[in-house]
């Protein structure tokens, strides 16, 4: 069951790292090659919309990014507003009455499909991703999988450069995929309300002591079920 | 009341939710509930292809059902994957016999009590999009009349995922299957904001947020949104006592 396209993404990813670090940067043009598509993006979003664009391949993908944001409408903006994937992949005929101006901005830059994926753990919502296309028609089934593995990715490496940024010196062989337990969920949950932090918090603070103490997170969230292992004053620790 | 009555009853109640925007998740879960009180069986789950080349467990009515599937997940063996694999109807498996086909399940089922399995396929013409699991503790097989209901529980659950007049629309299955499994995790989550809240189980904090979301006439995915959110006042859930088992 382990997603071992994500891994081999990340791992890519990081390869492709010319100061040890994985980026954002790398992320999107390995996406845009492996795909073959016009132009893939990334933006953050918060509880509130769309927060910014973190990457994009080139010139182009990042001209509509900033359009979406200036505008405040697009498959981005409504994939971070609903947590749903928006795929359009004739913009022409199903994107025009939904986002007019968005529409003509992605006409005249020679992109006719749009393939917005919201980067997503449950509630803790991260981001969003998007593809940009010359050509109009759906992802084959083999592209979707790629692609949602793309998302996934870059999912994991969001919450990464969050931990990182708030300090909490992550090192990059850290940098690994989600485990998608019920069991881990639940522990963000529980974590959540114990060190009373948001649930993206949370799901750090697990990742982190599972880290420190060299052992799976999913064995960890289980002691968290059980009561064994406790985030009441973990945030005094730090 | 009647079988046929509540059949017919059951029906509409599931059909009924297939409106537009309608929550994936919250009809699953009911699905897979429906399951267990109207066929023959214990437990009940559900899985749906994740897209990415692998399945996940989205619905399920007890801990149990859900770990089993968890395990062929991982193992890779078992009558869910190969009713998946196939498209095909894997019913009344006898698991007193079944080792030497699915060896390392078998030995799991028959360790959390169960005796006979069955799994149907959510299929739409050649493409499979997930399969429905039933654990049973007793060993007496379904008859037909039983299994004709579970398949069309199973057909109805498909037909709610395709969204019936997207039949063929691949991009609104993408939407749905890629929604569903983004929601099963903030249900997950909210279980977990939930229990340390009101200070109980997990699976006894899924039971109050189910009888919440009916008393208000709300979706799980609502409920669970205002537990995580912390705009359900969850002060007054009190814990149930645990359920008999």
């Amino acid at each position: 069951m382990a997603p071992i396209r994500v891994t081999e993404i990340l791992s890519a990813v990081l390869d492709e790292s010319t100061d040890g670090h994985a980026s954002p940067a790398a992320l999107v043009q390995m996406c845009a090659r492996t795909l073959r598509v016009g132009g893939v993006g990334l933006a953050l979003m918060t509880d509130e919309g769309p927060a910014g664009t973190v990457a994009a391949s080139d010139s182009t993908a990042l001209q509509l990014e900033e359009l979406q944001f200036s505008l405040g409408e697009g498959p981005c903006v409504d994939a971070s507003r609903t947590g749903r994937p928006v795929l359009q992949p004739d913009l022409a005929r199903t994107g025009q009455a939904r986002w007019p101006a968005f529409a003509a901005g992605a006409d005249a830059a020679g992109l006719v499909a749009v393939f917005a994926f919201p980067l997503r753990v449950g509630a803790i919502r991260i981001g969003v991703l998007d593809l940009y296309r010359s050509t109009v028609g759906v992802l084959t089934e083999r592209e979707l999988a790629d692609a949602l593995s793309f998302a996934d990715a870059a999912t994991t490496l969001l919450l990464h450069l969050q931990a990182r940024a708030a300090g909490w010196g992550v090192p990059e062989d850290s940098l690994v995929v989600l485990d998608d337990r019920a069991e881990v969920h639940q522990a963000t949950g529980i974590v959540s309300v114990q060190s009373g932090v948001s649930l993206q918090e949370a799901l750090l603070l697990l990742r982190a002591r599972a880290y420190t103490e060299q052992r799976p997170i999913g064995a960890l969230a289980v002691d968290v079920l059980k009561g064994v292992a406790d985030f009441r004053d973990d945030l005094d620790r730090e | 009341m009647a079988r046929e009555q509540r059949l017919a009853q059951v029906f509409v109640e599931l059909a009924d939710t297939l409106v537009d925007e309608f929550d994936v998740v919250d009809f699953l879960q009911t699905l897979t509930e429906r399951c267990v009180e109207l066929v023959d069986t214990d437990a009940a789950g559900l899985m749906l292809d994740d897209q990415r080349g692998a399945l996940q467990v989205v619905a399920y009515t007890d801990e149990s059902a859900r770990l089993l599937e968890l395990f062929e997940l991982q193992r890779a063996e078992g009558p869910c994957l190969d009713c998946f694999a196939t498209g095909r109807v894997i019913a009344n498996i006898d698991l007193t016999t079944a080792a030497d086909r699915w060896p390392v399940f078998t030995e799991a089922a028959r360790d959390l009590g169960f005796a006979t399995c069955h799994a149907l396929p959510l299929r739409l013409r050649r493409q499979v999009i997930g399969a429905l699991n039933f654990f049973s503790v007793g060993s007496k097989p379904l008859s037909d009349d039983h299994l004709a209901v579970a398949q069309g529980l199973a057909d109805i659950a498909t037909i709610g995922l395709l969204h019936e007049r997207a039949a063929r629309d691949q991009v609104i299955l993408s939407e749905q299957l890629q929604t569903a499994l983004h929601t099963r995790i903030l249900i997950e989550q909210a279980k977990g904001v939930l229990s340390a809240r009101v200070g109980t189980s997990v699976e006894a904090a899924f039971r109050l947020m189910r009888t919440h979301a009916r008393r208000t006439g709300k979706t799980i995915t609502v409920v669970a949104e205002g537990i995580v959110e912390g705009s359900i006042d969850v002060s007054r859930f009190q814990p149930a006592p645990e359920r008999p088992r």
